[in-house]
């Protein structure tokens, strides 16, 4: 539960770092390629997290 | 905590660092070839179908295994591996299309290379259900691996050799008319770099995905036979 809690602080650290930036930033530079960047991370991230909770029910389900 | 996590944890990184690198490095633009920034999708369609065969090959050396008896689960682990490597089949043709509809100006030219990719997964579905309408399970077990195998070799001549003796849209293709995409000798250091760590995430990325397929298949097995 503890890790939890400081895992979604520090998402919403990094999320306003990132989105908190003035206009001209780095997200916004080169065609806001980074926008996209940033889409395709968060999907992969999503996509890790998914197989991660899947494997550990699994590893529950093996021990009983 | 999961099992055997270390090459679960190298997938998440080579995948993060693919899709952060895929968008970052500066990629070639040699004068006349018309792909521009798109050329980045070689990092995440062509990984596609490089894992595609390795699973599909790890498929065919479970049907090996299934066929000499020399692992209880083999047939489980060959049609798991199969479905995962189909899984990414689909995704590179699905990513193909879109590339393709910008680039060769529309998803489906009937070029050699996407059709031989469409025959090689119909063949594998041809597997699913050969598979499947078997009931009896050392019948079902023989039957399946020897078409495995059978489905792995036609691999070969659709992928491999049938594209090449005609000419392709895609780069490799005798002549290479239309679109002289970036072949072989055109691959730049950072292309590679970027390319391979790509192919070994989205490999390790499958197997994990086939593993737990497995596990839960085991785990079925165990309560049946408990019952």
């Amino acid at each position: 539960m503890f890790n939890k809690l400081i895992l979604a602080m520090c998402c919403t650290f990094a999320l306003t770092i990132v989105y908190g930036q003035p206009t001209e930033s780095v997200m916004e530079s080169n065609g806001k390629i980074y926008v996209v960047m940033a889409v395709v991370v968060t999907i992969v991230l999503a996509l890790f997290g998914y197989v991660y909770s899947i494997d550990k029910k699994l590893n529950k389900l093996e021990k009983e | 905590m999961m099992k055997q996590s270390w090459w679960k944890w190298l997938a998440f990184i080579f995948l993060m660092y693919t899709c952060i690198a895929g968008f970052l490095v500066k990629v070639p633009e040699p004068p006349g070839v018309p792909l521009k920034e798109s050329i980045r999708n070689f990092f995440f369609h062509v990984p596609m179908w490089f894992s595609m065969m390795i699973l599909l090959g790890v498929s065919f050396w479970y049907s090996i295994l299934a066929l000499n008896k020399k692992h209880p689960y083999a047939d489980f682990y060959a049609h798991v591996y199969a479905q995962t490597g189909v899984l990414f089949g689909c995704a590179g043709i699905a990513t193909g299309a879109i590339w393709a509809n910008y680039q060769w100006g529309s998803p489906w030219s009937g070029d050699p290379k996407q059709n031989g990719a469409a025959i090689a997964i119909l063949i594998y579905l041809a597997y699913f259900v050969l598979r499947g309408a078997i009931t009896d399970i050392d019948k079902r077990g023989k039957v399946a691996a020897v078409y495995n195998i059978f489905a792995f070799f036609m691999l070969f001549p659709t992928l491999w050799i049938l594209p090449r003796l005609t000419t392709s849209l895609h780069p490799g293709g005798q002549g290479s008319e239309g679109n002289p995409a970036l072949n072989g000798a055109d691959m730049t250091p950072t292309l590679r770099m970027v390319f391979y760590p790509a192919v070994i995430g989205w490999t390790l990325l499958g197997t994990w995905i086939s593993t737990l397929f497995i596990r839960v298949k085991i785990l079925q097995e165990k309560k049946l036979s408990n019952v």
